[in-house]
């Protein structure tokens, strides 16, 4: 009798645990269905006009002579709006991660970790709209442009918007280097300051680079703030002042007119697939550095 | 001699690289603070009883936003619907019975993948998947589930983390008394967990809430001044109708105000819900020190 009702709770076990794995598994599922998804509504394309289509320095989606899906302007609007962005977003993220594990008193950390977290919250699209309101204007007066929507305005706001993930990791990376290594350079009679950027940073350093990489693909994912600040115009351009039009926006400013199964649709899936291995590959790899030194479980 | 003299010299030059430091990372909080301040002073003006209980009229030029307060509501809950017991239950998964496997690893390179992949992509999974495939529509449904997937790994690792801050001892002590393994988490180790699982997902939530590009895609409305009936029906959204006052409307200056309006609402919203986060880990950290 009592036997019974051991086996009974180590049934009970089992089937908890199967049901739990399952839950476990809808990740990989949904990063398979991720793929498969983009993949099949992307997949008319291929056929007719096929995938050279997409290497084309125009994108003129909308027109009755001539469409042309040419990734190309989308590609080098995103870079140049990252880049600008990771400008930005290394001296901020990585100094200010610097000043709050090391030289912060306890007391000023706990009243700046708060606004970063805030910073982390805040959505997407009231930046955007801080943008368009507030830095655009400033952006237009401060160098004399027709308009202050641009790849420039758009990079600063990118790079407050991904300064809470370099921050946050690159403080991890910190913490996690031995405090021995900390403590000889002192002990040899090295000041604070050269402690930290003689040994603290370069033995932090695989963490940091891991920290701007994930920003970086925060960055070059990011929708909202890029749709409303850059001006979205599709041209292939280096010029920060210039309007540039990412993948993101395009996306985003074009699925809701397209017609489902046209050829349009597919390229903005295909845009949606190059967005996808970019962000995927910056993961990736990020991930390896940090598993190498030890700072994921 | 010489190295008091090298370190008298070094002196002036720690302290400037010190304040040069702090000014940077002070700059980061004061860009922060600006952008909440300029949104709270210029939107507490729109915002009054009216404004938050009303229909919006005229496309939205005159009125209230009662229909994107009520769709973001809507939205969010069902994606916690959603997320939250997936989540919890990976995250349980992973802490108390995955072993260092193949399959394990790649439960969590799944999910720092997911972690990773940007939400106008989510976008388009959820209208591939759910709009079209399973031919929800563009609804709330759909809109949600993309929703919760999309907060799924915020859920999965602060859930886990909050698991393996329970000490093993507790663990030990109930299977050493020989209860199963079950048991032994749903008594001895969910109940001192829990409180920190529940912090780490309301930031997931004040995610789902604030993101605007998946339901673009999925569920949001232009104009639709009513309540839905049911979860096929589409909803306006809080941050899609920031989006469309501030980009899309025709007399974008004139309805400035409800455009701060709008974006004060949704500001304080997340706001809250990152805040309760915020606090709550405070509280749990001091309440419970192994």
């Amino acid at each position: 009798m009592r036997f019974d009702s051991v086996k009974r709770k180590l049934l009970q076990d089992k089937a908890v645990r199967t049901l739990l794995l399952g839950a476990a598994s809808t990740s990989i599922l949904v990063v398979v269905l991720i793929f498969l998804f983009l993949g099949k509504e992307a997949a008319s394309l291929i056929s007719e006009p096929g995938l050279s289509a997409l290497w084309d320095s125009r994108w003129i989606p909308v027109s009755f002579q001539d469409q042309r899906f040419g990734l190309l302007p989308l590609i080098t609007g995103s870079v140049v709006v990252t880049l600008l962005a990771t400008l930005f977003m290394i001296p901020f993220g990585v100094v200010s991660a610097i000043y709050l594990s090391e030289i912060a008193s306890k007391s000023e950390r706990e009243i700046l970790k708060p606004f970063i977290e805030l910073l982390a919250g805040i959505p997407s699209v009231i930046i955007g709209f801080f943008g368009l309101v507030v830095l655009g204007p400033f952006i237009k007066s401060l160098f004399g442009l027709p308009t202050g929507l641009n790849a420039l305005t758009g990079a600063l706001l990118l790079a407050l918007m991904a300064i809470p993930t370099v921050i946050s990791i690159s403080e991890d990376a910190l913490r996690n280097v031995p405090l021995s290594y900390k403590e000889a350079s002192l002990a040899l009679g090295a000041s604070k300051i050269q402690t930290i950027w003689r040994v603290i940073v370069p033995a932090g350093l695989p963490g940091i680079i891991a920290a701007i990489m994930l920003g970086m693909g925060r960055v070059i994912g990011e929708t909202m703030v890029v749709l409303m600040v850059t001006g979205n115009a599709a041209m292939v351009t280096l010029n920060p002042l210039d309007s540039v039009r990412t993948m993101t926006a395009t996306i985003a400013a074009e699925m809701g007119e397209v017609a489902f199964g046209s050829d349009h649709y597919a390229a903005l899936f295909w845009v949606g697939i190059v967005l996808l291995l970019v962000t995927f590959g910056l993961n990736l790899i990020a991930q390896r550095v940090l598993r190498k030194y030890q700072m994921v479980s | 001699m010489r190295l008091t003299n090298q370190s008298k010299q070094r002196l002036p030059w720690d302290t400037i690289i010190r304040w040069c430091m702090r000014f940077i990372a002070y700059s980061v909080v004061v860009a922060v603070g600006y952008i909440l301040f300029d949104i709270v002073v210029k939107g507490v003006g729109s915002i009054s009883w009216e404004f938050l209980t009303d229909y919006p009229r005229k496309g939205g030029t005159e009125g209230g936003i009662l229909p994107a307060i009520m769709g973001t509501v809507y939205l969010t809950a069902g994606a916690i619907i959603v997320a939250l017991p997936l989540g919890m239950a990976s995250a349980i998964y992973l802490s108390e019975y995955a072993s260092q496997g193949r399959f394990t690893r790649m439960i969590r390179l799944a999910i720092v993948t997911l972690a990773g992949v940007p939400s106008i992509v989510f976008g388009l999974f959820g209208l591939g998947l759910f709009v079209l495939f399973f031919n929800f529509g563009t609804s709330i449904l759909a809109g949600s589930l993309t929703l919760a997937f999309m907060i799924l790994p915020t859920i999965i690792v602060s859930s886990e983390e909050a698991l393996r801050a329970v000490p093993r001892a507790l663990r030990e002590g109930s299977l050493a008394l020989g209860a199963t393994r079950w048991q032994t988490i749903s008594r001895n180790v969910l109940p001192y967990a829990l409180p920190g699982m529940f912090t780490g997902s309301i930031l997931g939530i004040g995610r789902a809430a604030g993101e605007t590009a998946p339901i673009l895609l999925t569920v949001a409305a232009f104009y639709l001044p009513i309540l839905p009936s049911s979860v096929f029906d589409q909803v306006m959204a809080l941050p899609y109708h920031l989006y469309i006052l501030a980009t899309q409307h025709p007399d974008t200056t004139k309805v400035l105000p409800l455009q701060y309006g709008t974006a004060l609402v949704l500001l304080v919203l997340v706001t809250a819900f990152n805040l309760v986060a915020i606090m709550l880990r405070m509280r749990f950290r001091k309440k419970y020190k192994w």
